[in-house]
């Protein structure tokens, strides 16, 4: 199940990976921390900085959540950022459910962690430009998010 | 308002970044739920919480939050102030509850953030 924008796939590019494993809750903050490093080093604004670290926070919190194993890809162009994640899981088996504020499927124990309150999908289309959630059910998901970048979001 | 400021009117310990206490802010946003903070907490925003988790951490920084405030003297493990600290973030417990924290801060004058305007 692969949607990497081909248009962006053909320009120069920097594209940063990461490996996320089923319950690592760690990865997310992490994974998050690192790409705003960079973009912050690219010299983008600060607000499509966090933009796309929040897109990022949130879709790797839901493969840790809920798929067995996934890769985060974040892939940057002067135009655009695209966050993709693909996992291999449960599956989502309502996307329009669940970009719904307050739905959640989410154990407890992540509740007891500050998450799955059914705030991540939204928060996520909240931050994009464009959002394209791609799912079967038992087989796993695809997230892409895009951000695109004007003028006025980089610095020089 | 500074961190100085909101540390005396919370009677609140510094875990650390005593060195930026004299940073200001602007807004607070108390909650325990991550995804909340981010959505709505803005820049200069010092989040209050009862989570001591990493996640708290991470989401600070991400939203270049001022500071950090425990309430109910809640106080996190060691690696994770350690963390706050390398990532230039101040942590402060306070012996208040949460509702009482948020009261005197907004009684003192601090706002709090609003939906879509961070």
């Amino acid at each position: 199940m692969n949607h990497l924008n081909e248009e962006a796939e053909s320009k120069p590019q920097l594209k940063l990976e990461f490996e996320i494993k089923e319950r690592d809750f760690s990865v997310a903050g992490e994974a998050a921390s690192k790409v705003k490093k960079t973009l912050q080093q690219l010299g983008l604004m600060p607000e499509a900085v966090r933009n796309i670290a929040i897109i990022i926070y949130e879709a790797v919190m839901n493969v840790v959540i809920h798929a067995t194993h996934g890769q985060l890809k974040v892939i940057i162009i002067p135009e655009q950022v695209t966050v993709l994640t693909e996992d291999e899981g449960i599956g989502i088996s309502n996307v329009e459910l669940a970009m719904k504020e307050g739905y959640s499927t989410a154990p407890l124990e992540i509740r007891e962690m500050g998450f799955g309150a059914g705030m991540g999908l939204p928060n996520i289309k909240q931050c994009s430009h464009k959002l394209n959630v791609k799912s079967q059910v038992g087989v796993g998901t695809v997230l892409e998010a895009i951000v695109y970048l004007s003028s006025k979001d980089r610095k020089s | 308002m500074n961190l100085r400021d909101i540390q005396r009117i919370l009677k609140a310990e510094v875990l650390c970044g005593e060195q930026w206490l004299s940073r200001e802010v602007k807004t607070g946003f108390g909650c325990d739920l991550m995804s909340e903070m981010l959505a709505f907490a803005g820049s200069h925003t010092l989040l209050i919480t009862s989570l001591t988790n990493e996640h708290v951490i991470h989401t600070a920084e991400i939203m270049d939050a001022v500071g950090v405030v425990y309430v109910s003297g809640k106080q996190p493990a060691k690696e994770i102030i350690e963390k706050a600290n390398h990532n230039n973030i101040p942590l402060l417990s306070t012996p208040f509850l949460m509702f009482e924290c948020c009261g005197l801060l907004f009684t003192s004058g601090l706002k709090g953030c609003k939906r879509g305007n961070p």
